[in-house]
């Protein structure tokens, strides 16, 4: 029987999924700045407040720590929370909580009080917001140990991951590339929750691995399709879940393809391309035919100007040219 | 809006209640002794901050909380959690780090959790609790539950904007958070005046139209009073109360502080108004206690920490093995 596909954006994906959470569990609710009335400032949650009515949409005065905080509280009181953080440059107001609550409860309380919170933020760049707007931070967060990381880079895990991490019973960030918002695809019609532990190859190759996740996803999609012309075949990796990376996926990738390339929106020092590149030396160091490669973004604050952003991100071009020159010399 | 200015002593009404509030402070007053002396022996480490001088707070608080109300404390939290009704052992095996404290020795002093007695840290990040109060009270407020959240604090936190975040969010939504400012007129070393530009710490409140009450944190009679009429306005409001409890820390901050910021008459005054001593006083005054039931009140208390001491050596240490678990709720996450 053939699939019933619909046309419809990332952002009403997530839309729907978060839909799908407020109507199956009368515990959940969402709460951040301007996601009731204004519909969310990049829109993800329209119509949910005439649906839900103001208890369960909750806007919030600006007050990232306090509302944050209030959901770790709401969590341990019983409560599913959803928080919706504009974008990951303002949650920087919040990392107190994250990082000195929701990571650490369960751990200090020696295993008594779990954390079963989801945060949502938006990040990264490409939009031409300049240096407070735009960086993509998930991947310092993936550094805490105590929370996961998510990065959904598909209508399917935009609208599926939400609910996967409502049901897990620890705090989980998901983290959606403002990019992506308009990005139209095709959704399966049953499309439902998804599996937040494996990393997805989207695509296989006997050449190269393209380990990625997020906008740049999209980005090696494209220059997989123009090195296949030129008769390069590369394996395309979806992390998906940034912590706990799903080592096996792209050591598999690897020990077929012996070459690793990692594309990375965070900056390069200390990056996840870093933790991914690190990994494949201690695992797969003698399956290596070339060094492990990354493109990630140029070491600066965000730019404005486009020539400019678009100098700072990873871009296709940069990504074929090093994937050529890997597999040919 | 009321702010009802510190009272007049009042006369003690009821004799079975002041003796057991002279029994809960001296219980914590005698297990923080204990615990500095375990200090010096190397048994206990880490940070140690005493509430000694402070003990009328607490325990007059938690006369006006029932068993399934929460309590959200700082650091300074050994006296909230013995009168919450944890026992001495765990908390004292959970100072030495051992696996039969309440926290598997995962936490320490600072880190004091209990589920069943509702107590949510031991938070050691000045202002930290406050979000985590309000959402336990958003949580009743969504839940329909009828209970109270309270969250202590020291009057330093308030200068955080996590304190101001905190308190506008309570009143905005209207949850019911009883708020208690433990104000001992000291952040570390750094005094009230000199980090508040406005001292009179109830107008912070008032100004998130927070109704609030000041009362003498050194009388037990008067803080358990002025704390029932508290919870008694969240609980019949729903809504957020602040409570200041001006009070003293006799001790040093923590264990490594030489208090070079206040002096000894200072200290030596607020000594005399000694939550314990005037309890006993007054109670010697009215007849109400001699000196031999004052002599067996300790003897049992003494019992009690000896037991807790007893039962923290003996307790075991947590397997290296297990380093890693409590990280996730499922185990065997990387
Ligand atoms: C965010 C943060 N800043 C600084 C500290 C270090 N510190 C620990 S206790 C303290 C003083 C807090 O004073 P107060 O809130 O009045 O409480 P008290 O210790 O007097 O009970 C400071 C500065 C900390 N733990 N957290």
């Amino acid at each position: 029987m053939e699939q019933q596909l619909r046309k419809m954006t990332y952002r009403d994906a997530l839309n729907e999924g978060l839909r799908e959470a407020l109507q199956k569990d009368e515990r959940v609710f969402l709460m951040g700045e301007d996601v009731g009335r204004y519909g969310g400032c990049f829109a993800v949650s329209k119509g949910l407040l005439d649906e839900f009515g103001p208890e369960r949409i909750r806007d919030t005065p600006l007050s990232e720590s306090a509302f944050t905080g209030a959901g770790i509280g709401a969590a341990l009181g019983g409560m599913r929370p959803i928080v919706e953080i504009m974008t990951v440059n303002f949650s920087l107001l919040a990392l107190d909580q994250i990082m000195n609550n929701a990571a650490t409860y369960l751990h200090m309380s020696g295993g008594l009080f779990n954390v079963p919170l989801v945060i949502r933020m938006a990040t990264g760049g490409g939009k031409q917001l300049a240096a407070q707007h735009s960086h993509s931070l998930e991947g310092w967060y993936a550094h805490i140990p105590g929370i996961k990381v998510l990065c959904p880079a598909t209508l399917e895990d935009a609208r599926g991951m939400l609910w996967s991490a409502l049901l897990d019973p620890d705090p989980v960030l998901i983290f959606e590339p403002a990019v992506l918002y308009p990005m139209e695809r095709t959704l399966a019609v049953d499309a439902g929750p998804v599996a937040i532990d494996k990393a997805k190859l989207h695509r296989e190759g006997k050449d190269l691995s393209l380990i990625s996740y997020g906008s740049c996803l999209h980005k090696c999609f494209d220059a997989a399709a123009i090195l296949a012309e030129d008769g390069i075949e590369v394996d395309v990796i979806d992390l998906r879940t940034l912590r706990p990376l799903d080592t096996e996926s792209f050591l598999t990738s690897v020990a077929k393809t012996h070459r690793a390339l990692i594309v990375d929106e965070g900056w390069r020092s200390g990056s996840l391309a870093a933790e991914v590149s690190a990994r494949i030396m201690e695992q797969a160091f003698y399956q290596l035919d070339a060094p492990v490669e990354r493109i990630c973004s140029a070491e600066v604050p965000m730019p404005y100007a486009k020539h400019m952003e678009e100098a700072a991100l990873p871009q296709v071009a940069s990504i074929v040219a090093t994937a050529r020159r890997m597999v040919h010399g | 809006m009321t702010n009802t200015d510190i009272k007049a002593r009042q006369p003690l009404a009821n004799q079975e209640q002041s003796l057991h509030l002279l029994r809960q402070m001296l219980r914590i007053r005698r297990f923080e002794e204990k615990s500095t002396e375990l200090y010096s022996a190397m048994k206990i480490r880490g940070f140690l901050h005493l509430y000694i001088g402070e003990e009328a707070v607490a325990v007059g608080v938690a006369e006006a909380l029932s068993t399934d109300d929460a309590v959200v404390a700082t650091y300074r939290e050994h006296g909230h959690a013995i009168v919450r009704g944890m026992s001495m052992g765990a908390i004292m095996a959970e100072m030495y780090g051992k696996v039969d404290g309440c926290c598997r020795g995962r936490g320490g002093s600072m880190h004091l959790f209990d589920a069943e007695h509702r107590l949510y840290g031991g938070n050691a990040i000045v202002g930290g609790g406050f979000p985590i109060a309000v959402g336990l009270a958003l949580a009743d407020h969504l839940q329909k539950k009828a209970r109270v959240t309270c969250c202590c604090f020291g009057e330093g936190a308030m200068a955080e904007g996590e304190f101001h975040e905190s308190m506008n969010l309570a009143s905005l939504w209207q949850l019911p958070v009883l708020f208690v400012c433990e104000n001992n007129f000291y952040a570390m070393g750094t005094a009230l005046e000199l980090s508040e530009s406005v001292v009179d710490l109830s107008s912070k409140a008032a100004a998130y139209a927070v109704p609030t009450a000041t009362v003498d944190g050194m009388d037990v009679i008067a803080v358990a009073e002025a704390a029932k009429k508290a919870s008694d306005t969240v609980r019949e409001t729903g809504a957020p109360f602040f409570l200041e409890c001006r009070t003293y820390r006799f001790r040093p901050h923590s264990m490594f502080d030489p208090e070079l910021y206040r002096s000894k008459q200072e200290v030596d005054g607020w000594k005399q108004r000694c939550p314990i001593l005037s309890l006993t006083n007054r109670l010697k005054e009215k007849g109400w206690i001699d000196d031999s039931t004052l002599e067996k009140l300790e003897e049992d208390i003494a019992t009690e920490i000896a037991s807790a001491v007893d039962f923290a050596e003996q307790s075991e240490w947590e397997s290296v093995e297990d380093l890693t678990r409590f990280v996730y709720s499922d185990v065997g996450v990387n």
